[in-house]
């Protein structure tokens, strides 16, 4: 994996545990991918398997435990604090729940002008800059201009959203990492909402970490996707790739349990025993196995190793590292 | 007709609060025979959950308010029925689903028992050691061992919660099954282990149920009929054949369009504009007229019956006016 001029964020071995009372929780447990500028990675697993752990990891919104993090050639974990502040101008975030993330006693036009402000982008006297710079924010993400202000409170989910995605542009980022940024949504706000991230894509040349639990959005808006589960990688591909030809049987039956919106597709559900386990301790061996429909003793008794079959498509499975398929 | 379990006509149900009166529920007419699971689809606000608690005669009173119509339950009309006759069809007869499964439990009381409590209320003259045998077998068949009983819901992951819910519902094998939103709360794996299981036991006590949500790919896979909600009025009911493949409103062509769907590779969505109109000042004519491609003066000012085609299918849109005569 030969650094290109185009990649803009290099992610190796990233690790971030916590102390527990019963041990070391891995959340992010051995990652690395790189990312193309103006490309979104969308990083899919159920809950609990350390999507958003990883994503905030990345912007050192928690401290990695171990591993590399090198955006646009600048190292983002040895950087100091200083330095980190700089870096938020380029990296940005949009979070879950826009009923939790904003203030609610600031209004919309203030909220969109604090990160204008922390980064002294503005000076505080300036009223008529920020208000010209924030209705320019508020335009691009389709928000009337009537609502500058308005409390948060005023607001449905979508316009919610909206804010948040405007805080997140206002100052100008190269990338963001979007945390279910729409799965508080109906799905016909959940649609606006998209639709508006892919235009301002296009418009800006962002690159999106896209983290989601919803695989037919994921397909949606990203080239490539990743698949976590407890923590490990276990595969990723371009899109069309690994919706078409899943290698690792934790995908395949992810993707065989999505519902299809049509009568005349019955699904073909294959059948996984159990739930998710705990993170906490994991031990050697493929955390998947207990739940495998293939798992043989040799998946339990050594790490996997993350391996290329294809181009662009990895995937951590001792089947597929020894060839069988 | 006697195989028709649950008929509601024309229930109108309204909220009256110090904001001035919403009208939740408009004129709602469905259908559910023995056995048959009916879809409700609509987004947050549209009246789903309102209509799924006037079955249930659990419309808080006041606010709420059954303003008209007759949910007739097996032949005898609920809304004629004493609050004492009421207390023995829930549970016994009719059992609702809530969608969270972190709520909807006693956090202070054993699963096991909160099961119990369901059968010794329908069936006081049970010994202590029989309901507890009862309670044991209905873990059992929702998929948990029965040596959990005694242990207390905060010890339970979510789809384990969920499932804990089902089988209080179905402690007593009712004839219909409400559930509202039984999965949305639960990752994808899960959700399919659940609905699996739902449609087990439907089949094995033929069960009829009433599922309520908002993802159509759940309704393709486990309904047989349809019923599309708007702003609190039913715009679309037909069998799943005849809404999935002969779409007719304006509004369900809209939902269909904002999922990404994963067979094809669309680049953009065909998103509904704007959003569902307030409830307390709801357009005189079509509610969905404001955001309708197709709306005419005509839709703004007066509302549209629900037109019956040839097939049965019923769509609430001027559009098929005609067609229908």
């Amino acid at each position: 994996m030969a650094g290109t001029t185009n990649e803009i964020l290099r992610v190796e071995h990233l690790k971030k545990y916590f102390p527990v009372p019963n041990g070391m929780l891995h959340a992010v447990d051995d990652i690395s991918f790189t990312l193309e500028r103006g490309k979104t990675l969308g990083v899919v697993g159920e809950s609990g398997c350390g999507k958003s752990t990883m994503g905030r990891a990345i912007l050192r919104l928690h401290e990695p435990t171990s591993g590399s993090v090198v955006f646009d050639g600048q190292d983002v974990v040895a950087m100091n604090k200083a330095q980190l502040k700089a870096l938020r101008r380029d990296m940005q975030i949009v979070f879950q729940d826009p009923f939790a993330s904003l203030n609610p006693r600031m209004t919309v036009g203030e909220a969109i002008a604090a990160p204008l402000l922390v980064q002294k982008l503005y000076e505080r006297k300036d009223k008529d800059g920020i208000q010209k710079r924030v209705r320019e924010i508020m335009d691009m993400v389709g928000l009337a201009p009537r609502l500058i202000n308005t409390y948060p409170h005023e607001l449905d989910g979508g316009r919610r959203q909206r804010i948040g995605i405007a805080r997140a542009l206002a100052l100008k980022p190269k990338f963001i990492v979007c945390d279910e940024p729409v799965s508080a949504l109906d799905v016909s706000i959940q649609a606006q909402i998209l639709n508006l991230m892919q235009d301002l894509q296009d418009n800006l040349g962002l690159t999106y970490l896209f983290v989601t639990h919803d695989l037919s959005v994921v397909k949606y808006i990203s080239d490539d996707i990743l698949v976590m589960y407890l923590g490990q990688m276990v595969e990723k591909a371009p899109a069309d790739k690994l919706f078409s030809k899943p290698m690792h049987p934790y995908t395949q039956a992810l993707l065989s349990a999505i519902p299809i919106p049509d009568p005349d597709k019955p699904m073909n559900r294959i059948t996984m025993k159990g739930e998710i386990t705990s993170p906490v301790n994991p031990g050697t061996g493929c955390r998947f196995a207990k739940r495998c429909p293939y798992a043989t003793e040799a998946c339990t008794s050594q790490d996997m190793v993350l391996t290329e079959p294809e181009a662009d498509h990895f995937v951590t499975c001792l089947r597929v590292q020894r060839g069988e398929i | 007709m006697s195989d028709i379990l649950l008929d509601i006509r024309d229930l109108s149900i309204i909220y009256a609060t110090d904001d001035g009166v919403t009208e939740a529920l408009n004129g709602a007419c469905l259908q559910l025979r023995k056995g048959e699971s009916l879809g409700l689809v609509g987004e947050t606000g549209a009246g789903k959950t309102t209509l799924a608690r006037g079955i249930m005669r659990l419309i808080p009173n006041p606010p709420g308010k059954i303003v008209s119509g007759q949910v007739f339950y097996d032949g005898r009309d609920i809304m004629e029925l004493s609050e004492k006759e009421m207390c023995a069809l829930r549970g016994r007869q009719i059992s609702m689903i809530f969608q969270d499964p972190m709520t909807s439990l006693n956090p202070v009381m054993t699963v096991g028992e909160q099961i119990r409590e369901v059968i010794i209320t329908h069936h006081p003259n049970l010994s202590k050691a029989e309901s507890r045998k009862q309670a044991e077998e209905m873990l059992e068949m929702v998929g948990i061992v029965a040596s959990r009983y005694d242990d207390y819901p905060h010890q339970f992951s979510g789809g384990m919660k969920q499932r804990v819910v089902i089988a209080i519902a179905l402690a007593c094998n009712p004839q219909l099954l409400i559930a509202d939103e039984p999965t949305t709360a639960l990752d994808v794996t899960i959700q399919a282990q659940v609905l699996e299981m739902i449609h087990g036991l439907k089949v094995k006590n033929n069960t009829a149920m009433l599922l309520i949500t908002h993802d159509l790919g759940v309704v393709a896979q486990n309904c047989d009929t349809v019923a599309i909600i708007y702003a609190g009025e039913i715009v679309e009911y037909g069998t799943l054949q005849q809404v999935y493949k002969n779409i007719l409103h304006p509004y369900t062509e809209g939902l269909f369009g904002s999922v990404p769907r994963l067979e094809t590779n669309s680049k953009r969505l065909a998103a509904i504009d704007g959003m569902m109109p307030d409830p307390t000042a709801l357009p005189k004519g079509c509610k969905f007229a404001e955001r309708c491609k197709y709306a005419t003066d005509r839709c703004r000012a007066e509302l549209p019956d629900m037109y019956e085609l040839e097939d049965g299918h019923k769509v609430r849109c001027f559009r098929y006016e005609k067609e229908a005569q």
